[in-house]
């Protein structure tokens, strides 16, 4: 079948800071011009109705390629953690980026060593050629420096980003919560928040050394914050990313036990929560992942610590992003450069923008359009979400990948 | 807060207002009159538990209630075993190392079918914390929580209170030190709440590897110098400390936390004269406390405080079962 070119009218473009009215014209599955003059004879048009067109969302780090709460969520690209598998070879590399055809792009991320073990390098090489966009720790770190300085410094030598989990693993062993008066008042086994800025401060110097650009995928502390913020203000190639949760929640949200809120790394104190949004305001945060990681009653409906941690998040990523925006922490082009333009840079995919030339990976987005976060209602294939009973704003109404409509 | 809503702890509301929770699964959920509540009718079955031969009363008679033990327990079984039978109660208990738990069954599905067995109130012990309140959720007889990892031991907290009560004359504007591995004791946790919810000065004395953060948020003071902690104490309560804490990981040895932290006549020097020494049991002697003082009646209050666990068992399995009975007020 042919593919017809697509004209989007009456929209507001997210090419800017702000939302702007026109419109969008792609050919051959790629964007072809913004405020066309000539439409091609047998264009299809479709009329925005003045909602935002914005490039699809591009979530970096997601454990499971669940296509519905993906396409509920406006994700047209997903970045797949290692972890499941864990894919250390180009043969899963390969087959795992096939896992979302025809109608989602699936990027894996290679594991940076052998079954993901932090002692041997991974064949990373032949996984680039299998179709791996980065390399990544998986949920832990690599906790032998000499490893990581050799998967940093290879990793770079390959013109790929390493994705870090940053947390130190003397001081988490065991810990299920940050250390503070909730989980003392649960008595639940916690660990300092300073864990993860003693991981990044490691990894800094390494890449200082190394010159190797690395992603921490997420940042929740004021402490690791400083740390990326003065890393960057001396020019080493270093990204950070967070979710909705650790911007919206504290570790208070665990009370009661509540497994859905049981992450990793843990909610913190509402001071991180605070230094979280500011850093998001101010730059120092540079991508908005979801974490997708649904996880059935077996996994959840267990006594706190022994639950596993992560969230269903693909869902609620973007109407969670709108509400920093409504909120004021951020502007709508800044949205959708922490959604889509950033996560497309670090995987080196012609996507997350809107400009000519670019993969025409669109979305419609409703932004005002109220709905409630439902746990048993959810696209996902398990409605893990601590933010079950929440109502928000904002959805993706309409899809489009390489130009052709998938929702 | 207005003036009219603090009630005195002895002035407590008229029939099911007293207590007005179907379980117990903590002392976070219960205000300072229910404690009281609970104590007042503690004593009535200490009256009954010391007099004569005949230990019985039959208002349960006709409910059954498990004991649903996931971790091994001596004492705290016994205690409420007892306190269901001189109730009248059908006790029945169930031990991990004998259930399906240890073939694979998840805990939710061992609560449904503990509930599908009609029990009329369940009395659970379990390693993990929050596991009492999932299981509570899942049933619909009353939950009494027997210990959950290193949470809450509810009742544990309410015979200390009541120990002190009989002991001291009163359980408020004392000033208490509770002395050793606090970071894993859910009986810690559960004395601070209750004890700082009655208006005593707790006071926490362990050394930094086994003080929880956050202790400050839970009004309470911390000495990692326990002759300074224990300085003018009115009640020394001293925990267990497991052997495995004393592998290196968190204290060097057993012989060197004696020395820094055992309890010893010339220590027990710093409190008050007349001040007593509490042990949840079962006491490392030689290592948490000295036997001398463990053994001296003026000083300790140990094998009260095992009197007291029954008499506060019954007044809470006799509270928690009223509206089940149809007790008049308790609907």
């Amino acid at each position: 079948m042919e593919l017809r070119p697509l004209h989007i009218t009456n929209a507001q473009l997210i090419d800017g800071d702000t939302p702007r009215a026109g419109s969008l014209l792609a050919v051959d599955g790629r964007i072809a011009a913004i405020d066309p003059i000539d439409i091609p004879e047998g264009a299809e048009t479709v009329d925005a109705r003045g909602q935002w067109l914005a490039p699809g969302i591009i979530d970096l780090g997601v454990f499971a390629t669940d296509k519905p709460a993906f396409h509920f969520g406006g994700i047209t690209r997903a970045a797949l953690m290692p972890d499941n598998g864990p894919l250390d070879g180009a043969g899963l590399v390969e087959r795992a980026a096939k896992g979302g055809k025809p109608d989602l792009w699936v990027h894996p991320l290679a594991a940076a060593t052998k079954g993901l073990e932090g002692r041997e390098l991974a064949e990373i090489g032949l996984m680039k050629q299998a179709g791996a966009r980065a390399i990544a720790t998986g949920r832990g770190r690599i906790a032998d420096s000499g490893v990581m300085r050799r998967v940093l410094s290879y990793a770079a030598s390959l013109g790929l980003v390493t994705i870090i989990h940053a947390e130190d693993e003397g001081l988490t062993a065991g810990a299920v919560a940050t250390d503070g008066e909730m989980a003392t008042r649960l008595g639940l086994a916690s660990a300092p928040a300073i864990a993860e800025a003693m991981a990044i401060a490691r990894d800094l110097a390494l890449v200082e050394e190394t010159g190797a650009p690395v992603h921490f995928r997420q940042v929740t502390t004021a402490r690791g914050l400083d740390l990326i913020r003065a890393a960057k203000a001396k020019g080493l190639p270093v990204l950070c990313g967070i979710t909705p949760a650790h911007l919206l929640l504290s570790d208070t949200a665990i009370g009661d036990f509540r497994t859905f809120a049981r992450l990793s790394p843990p909610l913190r104190s509402e001071d991180d929560r605070q230094a979280c949004l500011a850093a998001v305001a101010d730059g120092t945060i540079d991508v908005l992942a979801s974490g997708h990681d649904p996880r059935g009653p077996e996994d959840k409906r267990l006594p706190f610590a022994e639950a596993l941690p992560g969230m269903a998040g693909a869902e609620t990523l973007l109407a969670l992003g709108l509400g920093l925006v409504r909120d004021g922490h951020i502007s709508p082009g800044r949205l959708f450069d922490l959604l889509a333009a950033t996560p497309a840079c670090l995987l080196g995919v012609d996507a997350g923008t809107l400009a000519v030339g670019q993969e025409a990976d669109l979305i419609l987005v409703d932004e005002g359009t109220p709905w409630q976060v439902d746990a048993k209602k959810m696209a996902a294939w398990a409605g893990n979400t601590p933010f079950d009973g929440m109502p928000v704003q904002g959805r993706a109404t309409m899809m489009w990948k390489g130009g052709l409509r998938i929702r | 807060m207005t003036s009219s809503t603090i009630r005195p702890a002895s002035d407590y509301p008229p029939g099911g207002d007293a207590f007005r929770h179907r379980d117990l699964t903590g002392i976070a959920q219960l205000t300072p009159w229910e404690i009281s509540y609970v104590l007042d009718a503690a004593e009535e079955w200490v009256d009954m538990n010391r007099s004569g031969a005949a230990k019985h009363d039959d208002r349960l008679a006709g409910l059954t209630i498990i004991n649903a033990f996931f971790e091994n327990s001596t004492r705290t079984l016994l205690s409420f075993e007892i306190a269901g039978k001189r109730l009248g109660a059908d006790v029945v208990n169930m031990h991990a190392a004998q259930s399906s738990v240890k073939k694979g069954e998840t805990l939710i599905d061992t609560a449904m079918t503990l509930n599908a067995m009609r029990a009329d109130a369940i009395v659970i012990r379990h390693a993990s914390s929050g596991a009492v309140q999932l299981i509570a959720d899942k049933v619909d007889c009353p939950v009494l929580n027997a210990g959950d990892g290193r949470h809450e031991h509810p009742t544990q907290a309410l015979l200390d209170a009541l120990t002190i009560r009989r002991r001291l004359g009163t359980v408020e504007g004392l000033t208490i030190a509770i002395c050793g591995d606090v970071l894993h004791s859910r009986v810690a946790r559960s004395n601070i709440l209750a004890l700082t919810l009655l208006g005593n000065e707790v006071r926490v004395v362990a050394p930094p590897t086994l003080t929880p953060p956050a202790m400050e948020r839970m009004h309470v003071a911390t000495f990692t110098d326990m002759d300074a902690g224990l300085k003018g104490a009115d009640v020394v309560m001293m925990l267990r400390l497991q052997n495995e804490r004393m592998d290196g990981a968190y204290l060097p040895s057993a012989r060197e936390y004696h020395a820094l932290y055992g309890l010893t006549p010339a220590r027990l020097e710093q409190a008050k004269p007349d001040a007593i020494v509490m042990h949840p049991g079962p006491m490392n002697r030689g290592v948490e406390i000295d036997s001398s003082i463990a053994d001296d009646p003026d000083r300790s209050t140990i094998t009260q405080q095992v009197e007291m666990g029954v008499a506060v068992r019954m007044a809470c399995l006799d509270i928690l079962t009223r509206r089940k009975r149809g007790v008049p007020g308790w609907n």
